[in-house]
Parts: C-alpha cells; sequence; structure tokens
C-alpha cells in the first residue's frame, strides 16, 4: 500500500523564483535564504519520493474569477507552467499522476470533502517555487506532483480546523492505494506578510515562530485559530498558512502513531514584502515499516 | 442577517470577500486579460479605449489609469489580479505592495530588509490613536 514518508512546509514567494531563475541566489540578499535550504536539498536527494501532493493556492492564474473552487485536485497527467505576467517560468513541467489522484479525488470525496476535478490546469509560482526550493534547476523534476489548489484569495477561505481534517482524508485516501508509493505532502505558501494597502510590508516573527511550534507539537490546537487571527497577527495574504495544517493533518500521529521527527527547520526575513519559513516533518517508523 | 466580517476593524487592510469580488468582478477580470502577451500591448497602445472595453465603473477605469492601487483595492480589485497591471508595466510585487504605503520605493526596501513592518501600533484601527492618548 502507498504510505506518507514526510511532510514539507515552505513558503512560496515568487520572487525566489525570479532569483533562482536569474542565477542570483548567491548575491548578498538571496544567499542567507538559499542557504537555509541545502540541509533540505541534501534530506531530498536521500528522500525522494515516489509522488509529491503539493498543497498550494493559485495566485490568479489558473483561475480567473469566473470559477473559484476551494479545493481543487489535479488529476492530469501533466501541467504547464503559468504565463503570471512576466512570461513563464523556465522550469519543467509538471507531471502528474492521475491514477493516484483519481483515487484521492474518490476517496476524498467520500469523506465528506467536496472536491473540485481539475483536468486541465496551468500551474504557477505558487507550485513552482517549492519544487524549486527543494529540488534545485534540474532538466525534469525528479518524481510526478499532485496539484491541491486550495482558494485563500477570494473570503472566506477554509478554516484551518477544516485544512486539518482534509488532510486526515487524504492520509486515509493514500494508505487505501494498492500501490507500494512513498508519497510526500507539501503545504506551502505564508509565512507573514501582508502586498495590499498602507499595512503591506508587515511581519510578524513572533507570530511566525509560534505558528511552527504549534504546527510540530500541537496542530489540533492550531487548527482551532480563527481566520481573523491571521490577518490581523500575519497579514492578509499571511491567511496562505492554513494550507500548512492540510499537510500536517495527514502525519501520523494525528491517526494515533507517534510524533513526526523535525528534520529541519528554518526561518528568515526578508524574500521580497514576506517571511520565509521551512520545515521537514519525518514519519518516524517508516524504515522499519514492511 | 448581516454576515459575519470581524476583520474590518483592520487598519489599512480591504479583506477581498464575496462582496468586494462582486463589486471588482470585472475590474479584475480585466487585469486576467493582461496575461494575454497581445492584449498587454493594446492596452500599452490606447489604454483608454482598451479599459473602454470592460464593463467597469468610470472610477475603476480612472484608477487604473492614475495606478492608483489603494483605490483599485477599495473599488474591489484584488493583489493578485492587479499584479497583471504590474507586469504589464515591468513592476515586481515588491514595487506594486511598496506603492500602497506612502513610502518610496529605497525606504519600503530598506524597511523589509530591517525585518518589515512591526506589527506592534498595526492589529486595530485606532490603535495608535490610543497609545498616543495613553501617552498623554
Amino acid at each position: 500500500m502507498a504510505h506518507i514518508s514526510a511532510s514539507v512546509y515552505t513558503s512560496h514567494v515568487p520572487a525566489i523564483g525570479v532569483a533562482v531563475d536569474l542565477g542570483k541566489s548567491d548575491e548578498p540578499y538571496w544567499q542567507p535564504l538559499f542557504a537555509g535550504y541545502e540541509p533540505s536539498k541534501a534530506w531530498m536527494r536521500d528522500h525522494t519520493p515516489d509522488v509529491i501532493f503539493l498543497v498550494y493556492n493559485d495566485h490568479a492564474n489558473a483561475f480567473s474569477l469566473e470559477m473559484i473552487p476551494t479545493f481543487a485536485i489535479g488529476t492530469a497527467a501533466s501541467f504547464a507552467i503559468a504565463d503570471e505576467g512576466w512570461g513563464p517560468r523556465p522550469v519543467p513541467d509538471v507531471v502528474g499522476h492521475p491514477d493516484l489522484a483519481s483515487h484521492i479525488a474518490h476517496s476524498v470525496i467520500q469523506q465528506d470533502f467536496d472536491l473540485t476535478i481539475v483536468n486541465k490546469m496551468n500551474v504557477d509560482h505558487g507550485l513552482t517555487v517549492p519544487l524549486s526550493l527543494m529540488f534545485g534547476q534540474p532538466d525534469a523534476w525528479p518524481c510526478p506532483v499532485i496539484p491541491f489548489a486550495v482558494n485563500v484569495v477570494q473570503y472566506p477561505v477554509p478554516s484551518g480546523r477544516r485544512c486539518l481534517n482534509l488532510g486526515k482524508a487524504i492520509r486515509n485516501a493514500i494508505e487505501s492505494y494498492d500501490e507500494p508509493l512513498k508519497v510526500q505532502i507539501w503545504g506551502t505558501g505564508g509565512m507573514s506578510h501582508q502586498l495590499q494597502g498602507p499595512r503591506a510590508g508587515l511581519i510578524n516573527a513572533e507570530f511566525d515562530h509560534a505558528f511552527l511550534d504549534d504546527l510540530i507539537a500541537d496542530p489540533e490546537r492550531l487548527a482551532d485559530k480563527p481566520h481573523v487571527e491571521y490577518v490581523r497577527e500575519a497579514g492578509s495574504e499571511g491567511i496562505e498558512l492554513v494550507m500548512w495544517l492540510v499537510a500536517r493533518g495527514a502525519m501520523s500521529d494525528l491517526a494515533g502513531g507517534p510524533p513526526p521527527s523535525v528534520r529541519h527547520r528554518f526561518y528568515h526575513v526578508p524574500a521580497s514584502n514576506t517571511a520565509v519559513g521551512h520545515l521537514i516533518l519525518e514519519e518516524t517508523n517508516m524504515e522499519t515499516s514492511p | 442577517m448581516a454576515l459575519d466580517k470581524p476583520y474590518q476593524d483592520i487598519p489599512g487592510t480591504t479583506i477581498f470577500d464575496a462582496d468586494q469580488s462582486r463589486k471588482g468582478y470585472w475590474l479584475n477580470q480585466f487585469c486576467m486579460s493582461l496575461m494575454q502577451a497581445d492584449n498587454r500591448e493594446r492596452f500599452k497602445a490606447d489604454e483608454r479605449a482598451y479599459l473602454d472595453e470592460w464593463e467597469m465603473t468610470e472610477d475603476q477605469k480612472q484608477a487604473v489609469l492614475d495606478r492608483d492601487m489603494n483605490r483599485m483595492i477599495s473599488l474591489g480589485g484584488n493583489i493578485y489580479f492587479l499584479a497583471k497591471i504590474g507586469a504589464t508595466d515591468g513592476l515586481s510585487f515588491q514595487q506594486m505592495a511598496g506603492s500602497m504605503t506612502g513610502m518610496s520605493e529605497d525606504e519600503y526596501r530598506a524597511m523589509m530588509v530591517g525585518g518589515g513592518r512591526s506589527i506592534e501600533g498595526n492589529r486595530y484601527i485606532g490603535e495608535r490613536d490610543d497609545a498616543e492618548q495613553d501617552d498623554s
């Protein structure tokens, strides 16, 4: 059967993608940020999964105001890179996993989450920047990726509690898939940032660190944090952090298993307008499981 | 019954909710059209004529012509849509965000490098005035 081996969390700031694409990662502004992801790349070389289930949000690229799905799962065989207005990022197209994605859609809908199934979709920086951070600049991404887009652009967005519970349902779905695949689930976006209005540029490091602490040790409590607290404390776009709870909900400790191991934790300010947070949680018992 | 909107007391922040989205539908859809290179060219060649193809209000059109991002947001624009105008103008997200703060580009960049805008005094509308009253 398939299983979840680890969860990865990271901000997906578009400027990071620009820095990678233009070869600026050694510049003084960017060097500390990319240095923080070196341990992650090393870890990833030894722990490349068979499939990544990547939770992110579309930023008015795949979805305009014509349709606003709250949860959208990409079931296509491949996903082209979106032109967000500056031209598409020069990164490989994303290869999907239609079989597993369809299985997850079927299972999760039966668990009462009304997913939108998307068979044609371009993916934007929300999905490609995390891949760049974890894999650098390969000719092809090392494994298939299932895009899972959450609406965090138009309010109301799903609550933290619903996101955590969705993660639990995704875990059930993956564990009921017959093929013995090693799957990672990634939660992306955040951390504190605000891109609009006179309060733009807001950063709240204290909030961010507390969020990381709770995400590791007490996600059930974190799930009760109301929207307005994210917006007030972490900025209007800081609400993206609810997507990290989807990935966290899929870890085995919330289904009676042992707590995950923290393989890496990193925090840096700024990347453009944004605080960058990053975490790798690995399931502890996977090496010994059959 | 009125909807619960607990986010209206946050200073300098407009939440893009369903009401704002209705108000800004055509403004945002105009922005989406700029994802196509030929539309960007047509817009740049004659902004007014291009805007007149859309069912936007005159206020919305004027805000676009003025590149007044705060005004566009108050009229229903959302930053991820409005970013397409910035992309057409060759601006980064940081330049766009900074333009809404009353700071110069250099001042804004320096603030971010210095750790960003503090949350202190920025949680509630009137908070800073209250603090000043406490001090007096």
